[in-house]
């Protein structure tokens, strides 16, 4: 049987969609109940990774040392592992991870920046972790600059190399074509992350691996960012139909979602207006609540706020630029009513 | 008279700073020295008439007569050339994340004691920050500072990029430091757009936000010293507050002299680095009128 390992992110993507709420005690209690259900990488922490507690992302509600501390004595058999954006967090911020024996860091770049990883993999791969080249926002470059920056991730050490879909803004051909070109470029496992701003997380997520992709990433309940992620416990069951083996415990799991996601969760991860604007623009999903936020308060609409981004070109992390929009769409609203 | 200067470190910035100086009252670039053969720092400085040298560091240190180095090189040459340009008596701006010397950012404090032989530019970052967050704290001290630079791809160099993690923790200390906050955070994004984006910075600093308009008097106020050696910066928007905290945002366009008008990160650092070396050199005078 062909085998599919299966990362869930509902620990760290997850926290976008409750604006980095969850305890250390409520990670670890889950952490706990995903091991139990067969899950063997969990992802953990801020939204935005390691060092990401901050005014421009939002304040967690435990430090990142608390997360590991609670987490890594929680899992038995599942493996820890963390996110490190380069330019928002730090190898100082790593190896406090590396005090909890952390497994797995994915390093994650934009599409065309897969240079500013290298310090970090490098570290990583000196001190015997497992580490994944993420290249967020794949959506916005071509099949030739994505197998480009594939290419480099490897050469820098990666273990796994990702496409990463993270405006949910991909399309099924696109997926294929671009897992492909990497699959075939590249001689380490190749990965995918996918978003369901569009509908089609789960569907997009088996493109991936029908061109090749052997990692994917999925939430319990889609919890994540924008209209969240491919649903886990969803993707799971599909997978086990149509032959993959995953090792994942299908009610298990389906029990965590009832019994812990559930109640934490601060709304129902539907593909709402704001996170269907969010693929369709191809804005980065994690601007949804902030926009949001912005558009109240400068009193514009939030869709015309994240279409902006889009045209923008902004990339991930560009949670500033947000009032910058908003309070221009402002001016031009006054403008026009005078 | 002018002081004899030298560059070391031929690339983007090297390039930039030797333009900067040919417009000096107080400076004059004697040479620009490099280790690789046939760059085009050296080539363009050798059209220029300027001397070059391949021997980098060691070059400079065999002409005569050299008062002040600028460093474009990267922390790991310029820890090896700080003790060598101290024994020589010669001044050195550091424009490397090496901060052997204490930080400069010369809207904030372009004074620096006598005794001082090493000035530290911190990094675009910082150099764009720091000014805002020192501008608050002055009056209303600032608990925790956070920043975020965006910068062009284009304008973001290898060494930035092999290094990133020294721009954060650099421009961090610096806010703490020069700017005077208790704590605080820096945060880097590469944009890769087209056409690419100007250099902008948010600035978030936690503090008593109840007298907004002294706040803002003093932010405006700032603004104009650094406008003195960085004249294409700018608030994006008028500051305001948010709670506990004030929200300001900048943005830099370059004066254009060899990189383009939207790397003003790298222009307000070798802006900043020009005003530290007159500043210098208007020392040296007085010191030689006495």
């Amino acid at each position: 049987m062909k085998h599919i390992r299966l990362i869930d992110v509902t620990l760290r993507d997850g926290m976008h969609a409750i604006s980095h709420s969850l305890s250390a005690e409520q990670m670890a209690v889950i952490a706990k109940r995903l091991d139990e259900a067969g899950v063997t990488t969990v992802e953990i922490g801020h939204g935005d990774g390691i060092g990401g507690s901050s005014l421009q992302y939002g304040f967690a509600k435990s430090t990142d040392r608390e997360y590991f501390a609670a987490v890594s004595k929680a899992l038995k058999n599942c493996k820890m592992d963390v996110l490190l954006i380069p330019g928002i967090g730090t190898i100082e911020d790593l190896k406090v991870a590396m005090e909890y024996n952390v497994h797995t860091v994915r390093v994650a770049t934009h599409v065309t920046e897969a240079d500013v990883a290298e310090q970090h993999i490098g570290f990583a791969k000196r001190h015997g972790l497992e580490a994944i080249g993420f290249l967020m926002m794949s959506h916005m470059a071509s099949v030739e600059k994505v197998v480009e920056q594939a290419k480099l991730m490897e050469s820098y050490g990666s273990d796994v190399v990702y496409v990463t879909d993270s405006g949910g803004a991909m399309v099924p051909e696109e997926v294929k074509a671009k897992i492909s070109a990497v699959k075939a470029a590249v001689k380490v496992p190749v990965g995918f992350h996918g978003h369901n701003n569009l509908g089609l997380a789960v569907g997009n997520t088996l493109a991936a691996i029908q061109a090749g992709a052997t990692v994917v990433d999925g939430t319990v309940r889609g919890l994540g960012a924008g209209a969240g992620n491919a649903q886990l416990e969803v993707l799971a069951a599909v997978l086990q139909k149509m032959g993959y083996e995953t090792g994942i415990d299908l009610y298990k799991l389906m029990d965590v979602g009832q019994e812990v996601i559930d109640p934490i969760m601060h709304r129902p991860q539907v593909i709402s207006n704001d996170a269907l604007v969010i693929g369709y623009a191809g804005a980065y999903g994690s601007f949804l609540l902030h926009a949001r936020r912005a558009a109240e308060k400068f009193g514009v609409d939030s869709r015309d706020i994240l279409m902006e981004l889009g045209r923008r070109k902004t990339v991930g992390g560009q949670e500033d630029l947000i009032i910058d929009v908003a309070i221009e769409l402002s001016k031009q609203r006054k403008q026009g009513a005078l | 008279m002018k002081l004899r200067a030298a560059i070391v470190g031929p690339g983007n910035i090297g390039i930039d700073l030797m333009l900067k100086i040919a417009r000096s009252e107080y400076l004059e670039l004697i040479m620009m020295a490099g280790i690789v053969p046939d760059s085009y720092g050296l080539t363009l400085a050798e059209e220029k008439g300027i001397k070059t040298s391949l021997e980098g560091i060691h070059g400079i240190l065999k002409e005569e007569g050299i008062d002040i180095v600028f460093d474009a090189t990267g922390a790991r040459a310029h820890q090896m050339h700080a003790p060598l340009l101290k024994a020589a008596g010669i001044f050195a701006i550091d424009l490397t994340p090496a901060a052997v010397g204490p930080y400069c950012v010369p809207a904030v404090a372009l004074e620096f004691g006598l005794d001082v032989d090493n000035v530290n530019m911190v990094t675009c970052g910082g150099q764009a920050t720091v000014p805002i967050v020192a501008a608050i704290n002055r009056v209303a001290p600032v608990e925790y500072a956070e920043i975020v630079a965006t910068i062009s791809s284009k304008s973001a160099g290898p060494g930035t990029r092999q290094n990133i993690d020294e721009f954060t923790e650099t421009t961090r200390s610096a806010l703490i430091k020069v700017g005077g906050a208790k704590d605080g955070k820096a945060i880097i994004i590469l944009n890769p757009a087209e056409p690419p984006v100007m250099m902008r910075n948010t600035i978030y600093c936690k503090c008593d936000t109840r007298n907004m308009n002294q706040i803002t008097q003093s932010i405006h106020a700032m603004v104009a010293e650094v406008r003195k050696y960085v004249p294409g910066y700018h608030l994006k928007v008028e500051p305001y507050a948010d709670g506990d905290r004030v929200v300001a945002m900048v943005e830099v366009e370059g004066a254009g002299d060899y990189l383009p008008k939207y790397s003003g990160n790298l222009d307000i650092i070798t802006s900043a680095s020009i005003a530290v070396a007159e500043r210098y050199a208007q020392h040296k005078r007085k010191g030689a009128n006495s």
